[in-house]
């Protein structure tokens, strides 16, 4: 991804436009805290293409939910300051765009799936009222109408009994068919990329697959660009096209899924993966990275996994690796990521 | 969790603007509710009125208000007409509730006394709770420096002590006698009492708000495209309403106290003005030897609160979802 081409959108026979959906480029964010700036994003580059998946993995407080609420626009500001790069939807500049052009994205180009669906639906209205209130509001339906719609949108996301069910409040929802409620209504209004940032994780695993199914199934029926954001490496490995891996504020490797899992280039991501609990080693202990993420207002200089990397060496303590291109869909920053991909 | 219906609905592509074939299916079952859509307003109403507390208090109020407009329907006697000859004469079938000190009809200035009462409890409740709820919530939503200085401001007006601050008020502009009607006092009241009294509901509205604020859904309108207008209106007000109306229902019942005490102190309303305020004041210095003086309105005083109290109660848990 170091070649930066602003793609012109393209327009496929369906008029939905494909090629670069939305870009983050070199993007900069800090928190201007009490205690020092923490810099929380540090130059993070990624791209969505339309009907493709692409996962955002890392640990907490390594900037990919920071990610997603620059690219919504949701960021609290202050602490939170963008001090450089770009996100591109469809080509443009969405942080020199207004605010009026940016709120006209939200939501119809752009729109988010939340962690905790309890929290984030309003609990003074009935699901109906919520889910039609876009299309009242923003296609200015009448109430009958936004609420036909809105069984719609509830049967879409495969919530029985829509009919009925339209009339309930979020807490007579149990948690998975809250987040199908809150899917339902990100999707009201046809957007062309969905943020998920964490969807499943306040879950038990049996729904977060039924959840992660019909994510996927929508994603590729409605070709959306699908963002996935999570730290569960068994959640993506079916679902995503594409991983980036974060680490620091950075990307630290990007990859086919495929890719990624059969040959790691970053030493974070071989840690991440011999970190899962393996069934053929029972008995033993579990494999962790050791140490801990490091704390945002004091950045270890160089690579900032190298107080934790079991291969670090001086090079790692003085440079910061850049994200070198490995292959055309890879990229990896390590110093010594030619080695890892080439040994075996 | 397990979903039986997730192999039939097959679900068309989202450019189709045609219902999927389930929903077009009747509804096997009675639906639960009418099929007209509702918003939080009427879905309020739905199951307000199934509760016999609020048809109660409802009623009562609407009594007390049918009191205060038209006291004629209740009494024809005169409430400032005094005869000393039946001074402090106990109930009885000419006198339901007994006559006063100076000989006047106790039942009959009980319900002229509604007026004065009711209306400058209920206008300062409203004033008072537009006014700090509006404040609260500019304070609330804007923070920073629109906060810093609206709560500072609130903080002078807290720092009043509510009487001396209604006496200075009120004796500036209607000192003793002067020459002003009974409306415009009762102005002059509802207008102190609004002033000293609406950092309070400021204060609880702003906390609502900065909690609020903060949740997930507030920021999930935000990310859906909501504008600010959108956000206060339709999702803080409703969330951060719950804690004023109950405040607001019990402020009610402390403004008619409060009309008492200025009436008493001699700033307020005045005889020959009849208020329940200034009836429990003339009869608390027979209170041992004319009990009666004091029961019938402080019994009236005490029914119009608790009916007030209730229906805020019950509004409050209409607009709750989770109580219903």
């Amino acid at each position: 991804m170091s070649d930066v081409t602003v793609s012109e959108p393209q327009v496929d026979t369906s008029g939905r436009p494909t090629g670069r959906l939305l870009e983050v480029d070199n993007l900069r964010v800090e928190f201007r805290t009490r205690d020092g700036v923490a810099k929380v994003i540090n130059g993070v580059t990624y791209h969505v293409d339309a009907g493709e998946t692409l996962a955002v993995l890392g640990e907490s407080g390594s900037g990919k939910s920071v990610t997603a609420q620059t690219i919504m626009g949701i960021l609290d500001t202050p602490p939170g300051f963008v001090t450089g790069g770009e996100i591109r939807f469809q080509g443009r500049d969405m942080l020199a765009m207004s605010a009026e052009e940016r709120r006209r994205i939200r939501g119809e180009g752009i729109a988010m799936v939340f962690q905790d669906a309890l929290s984030a639906l309003n609990p003074v209205f009935n699901v109906g009222f919520q889910i039609g209130e876009q299309f009242r509001v923003r296609r200015g339906m009448s109430r009958a109408d936004a609420k036909k719609r809105a069984i719609e949108m509830l049967d879409l996301v495969k919530i029985p009994n829509a009919k009925q069910r339209v009339n309930e409040y979020p807490h007579q929802f149990s948690g998975g068919m809250r987040q199908r409620v809150m899917i339902a209504m990100s999707l009201a209004l046809d957007p062309q990329v969905l943020i998920a940032d964490e969807p499943t994780t306040a879950l038990d695993v049996t729904v977060q697959a039924q959840i992660m199914d019909l994510l996927a199934e929508l994603q590729r029926e409605r070709q959306m660009g699908l963002i996935l954001i999570t730290h569960d490496l068994g959640v993506v490995a079916d679902v995503a096209d594409r991983i980036a891996v974060m680490y620091a504020g950075r990307i630290v490797e990007e990859a086919d899924v495929h890719e990624l899992y059969a040959k790691p280039a970053h030493p974070y991501t071989i840690g991440l993966l011999e970190s899962i609990p393996r069934i053929d080693e029972k008995g033993q202990q579990l494999r962790t990275i050791r140490g801990l993420p490091p704390s945002l207002l004091k950045i270890p200089s160089g690579c900032p996994f190298h107080p934790r990397c079991p291969m670090a060496q001086p090079v790692c303590v003085e440079k910061v690796p850049p994200l070198l291109q490995l292959g055309p869909t890879r990229a990896s920053a390590c110093h010594f990521a030619e080695e890892l991909v080439s040994r075996d | 969790m397990s979903d039986p219906t997730m192999g039939s609905m097959v679900t068309p592509p989202a450019e189709q603007p045609t219902v999927p074939a389930t929903t077009v299916a009747p509804d096997a079952g009675t639906p639960r509710r009418k099929e007209k859509p509702r918003g939080l307003l009427g879905d309020a109403w739905y199951d307000l009125r199934r509760k016999p507390l609020f048809w109660i208090s409802t009623a009562f109020i609407l009594l007390f208000v049918l009191m205060a407009a038209f006291p004629s329907l209740f009494t024809s006697v005169d409430p400032s007409h005094g005869e000393l000859s039946r001074s402090r004469v106990e109930p009885s079938a000419n006198g339901w509730f007994g006559y006063d000190v100076q000989g006047r009809d106790v039942y009959a200035r009980v319900i002229h006394g509604a007026e004065a009462s009711i209306v400058v409890a209920v206008l300062a409740t409203i004033g008072t709770v537009l006014l700090g709820g509006t404040i609260g919530m500019l304070a609330g939503y804007r923070g920073g420096w629109v906060d810093a200085i609206l709560s500072r401001v609130a903080d002078v007006f807290f720092g009043i002590p509510f009487v001396l601050g209604a006496i200075v008020i009120l004796f500036a502009l209607n000192p003793p006698g002067s020459t002003r009607d009974k409306y415009s006092i009762m102005g002059i009241v509802v207008a102190s009492l609004v002033i000293l009294t609406w950092p309070v509901s400021m204060r609880i509205m702003r906390s609502a708000v900065l909690s609020t604020k903060e949740a997930d859904y507030i920021v999930a309108a935000r990310a859906m495209g909501a504008g600010p207008g959108r956000i206060i209106l339709k999702h803080l007000l409703p969330n951060c309403l719950a804690p004023v109306l109950v405040y607001s229902t019990i402020l009610i019942g402390s403004f008619i106290g409060a009309e008492a005490t200025l009436s008493f102190l001699g700033v307020g309303l005045k005889s020959p003005v009849v208020s329940w305020g200034i009836m429990i004041n003339e009869a608390q210095q027979f209170i041992r030897v004319s009990p009666f003086l004091l029961l019938f309105p402080a019994g009236f005083l005490v029914v119009a609160v608790l009916s007030f109290v209730m229906l805020g109660e019950t509004v409050r848990e209409a607009l709750d979802p989770k109580l219903r």
